[in-house]
């Protein structure tokens, strides 16, 4: 299993079937680069049944929230996440993007009212494959790059 | 869904069931207008009408239809004479003004603005443009036109003509005439077509969609032909605008190849899409269209306000 090739966490997130080469990026859009404590490892380009090569993120001591879940299903969305307690799997789910997604995305339209004034910005999900929402102020849509670049 | 206390701020959020309500409550007021000269539904009420951005035509409209009501009218015309200037966000402009009024109507020159005051606001808001995004209110007054004229939608054959790329106005008309049964013609020269998402959305919507440049050779098939400017201002280079500036001219020599009931549209200031020649004859509904915007927005003031049922 690709999963042996990283040690094992006692407590915490695996983020597995992350697509190959968006490992680097899961951990940038956490912030896990500014974890403290806990170890973080990225297990990149290995072997998967499922998707012939993926990454896999592993997170010590951090159990993950419903809201950066929805960041990372942005991102890979054939993700699942592991939460993992005393090195066994206590929760197993795949990401899953949302019908609305809120707080988490800024919007690629500079003239948007959500860039200039207090707000949580927010959108809708109006097609999953290929990715693209729509913004709730200025109802622009955008597409994965700019999603990508925004988030 | 209720219309009192209602936000009116885009297109999207109406049915067509909420558009005919509006359309036939407009035609009612438009009888009793002519009947009484003037109502009493709002008196005592106030509308405060905040535009952060000049306009002549929505904003006149707004505070005659108000007036026409009975009601009572308070705002400004532009950001340079309001606190906004002294730095104030919208959030605070709106809260306070709230404070004053019954009623809110607010142009802004961002996109998503009146969204965010609805937001912000307990008491309805009514978007008359924010940025180049919704101008619902004119996109209403467009349908009434068009039903005022042919007694119905269903079955018509529209063509949308000039800036089809920038014009928010075109943008939100085809989005509300998915509700409806029409053919949609779209004319423009390649440098302004209909963005390519917007006629998609059309087409998995339902509605037949034909784009040419050539005006002339399909203009014997409209039902109603609805002419835009093509905007100076929103090209970067004078000489891409020279390119397309006049590429379409609407004069009696063009109508003498359409229906002698062709009815021709514009949301108005003119440049020179139509020769003033046409404004005499029978094609020429334009000005109707202005006098509509009065009823439409006398209607969605009385139903939001919940002094009209």
């Amino acid at each position: 299993m690709s999963e042996l090739k990283v040690t094992a966490i006692k407590e915490g997130t695996v983020i597995d079937h992350i697509p190959a080469g968006k490992g680097l990026k899961v951990i940038q859009i956490l912030r896990l680069d500014k974890l403290n404590g806990g170890a973080l490892l990225l297990a990149a380009n290995v072997h998967s049944r499922k998707l012939g090569r993926k990454d896999i993120v592993k997170i010590e001591g951090k159990f993950l929230s419903e809201e950066e879940v929805n960041k990372i299903a942005l991102i890979a969305p054939s993700a699942t996440v592991n939460i993992v307690r005393d090195y066994k799997v206590a929760e197993k789910f795949p990401v899953e993007i949302p019908e609305e997604i809120s707080g988490i995305l800024k919007c690629a339209n500079p003239n948007c009212v959500s860039n200039h004034e207090y707000t949580t910005p927010k959108f809708y999900v109006i097609s999953k494959e290929p990715l693209k929402v729509r913004c709730h102020y200025c109802e622009r849509t955008m597409e994965e790059e700019e999603i990508l670049a925004n988030l | 869904m209720g219309w009192k206390n209602r936000d009116v701020i885009s297109i999207r959020d109406f049915s067509r069931e909420d558009i005919e309500f509006v359309l036939k409550t407009a035609e009612r007021l438009e009888h009793e207008l002519k009947e009484k000269k003037h109502l009493e539904y709002a008196k005592g009420r106030i509308l405060a009408t905040l535009f952060f951005e000049p306009s002549t035509r929505t904003r006149l409209s707004f505070e005659s239809a108000m007036h026409r009501l009975g009601g009572s009218v308070i705002g400004f015309a532009e950001a340079s004479t309001s606190s906004v200037k002294k730095g104030e966000s919208l959030r605070d402009t709106v809260k306070t003004v709230e404070q004053y009024s019954d009623v809110i109507v607010i142009r802004h020159p961002k996109e998503g603005a009146a969204r965010l005051a609805a937001e912000v606001a307990d008491i309805p808001v009514i978007n008359a443009g924010d940025g180049s995004n919704q101008h619902p209110t004119q996109t209403l007054l467009d349908l009434y036109t068009i039903k005022r004229a042919f007694g119905k939608i269903d079955g018509l054959k529209i063509g949308l003509l000039g800036d089809l790329k920038y014009g928010r106005t075109v943008h939100s008309l085809s989005e509300a005439l998915t509700h409806y049964d029409v053919e949609l013609y779209l004319i423009s020269p390649e440098l302004l077509r209909m963005p390519k998402h917007i006629v998609e959305e059309l087409r998995e919507k339902g509605v037949k969609v034909y784009e040419t440049n050539d005006l002339e050779s399909i203009i014997g098939e409209l039902d109603v032909l609805y002419a835009t400017r093509i905007q100076k201002e929103r090209f970067p280079d004078e000489q891409e605008y020279l390119k397309v500036k006049g590429s379409y001219v609407v004069d009696c020599t063009l109508l003498e190849k359409a229906k002698e009931t062709l009815k021709v549209m514009h949301p108005l200031p003119r440049i020179d899409e139509i020769h003033p020649e046409v404004d005499k004859t029978e094609h020429a509904i334009y000005f109707k269209q202005v006098f509509s915007g009065v009823p439409v927005r006398m209607a969605l003031l009385g139903l939001t306000l919940g002094v009209i049922e």
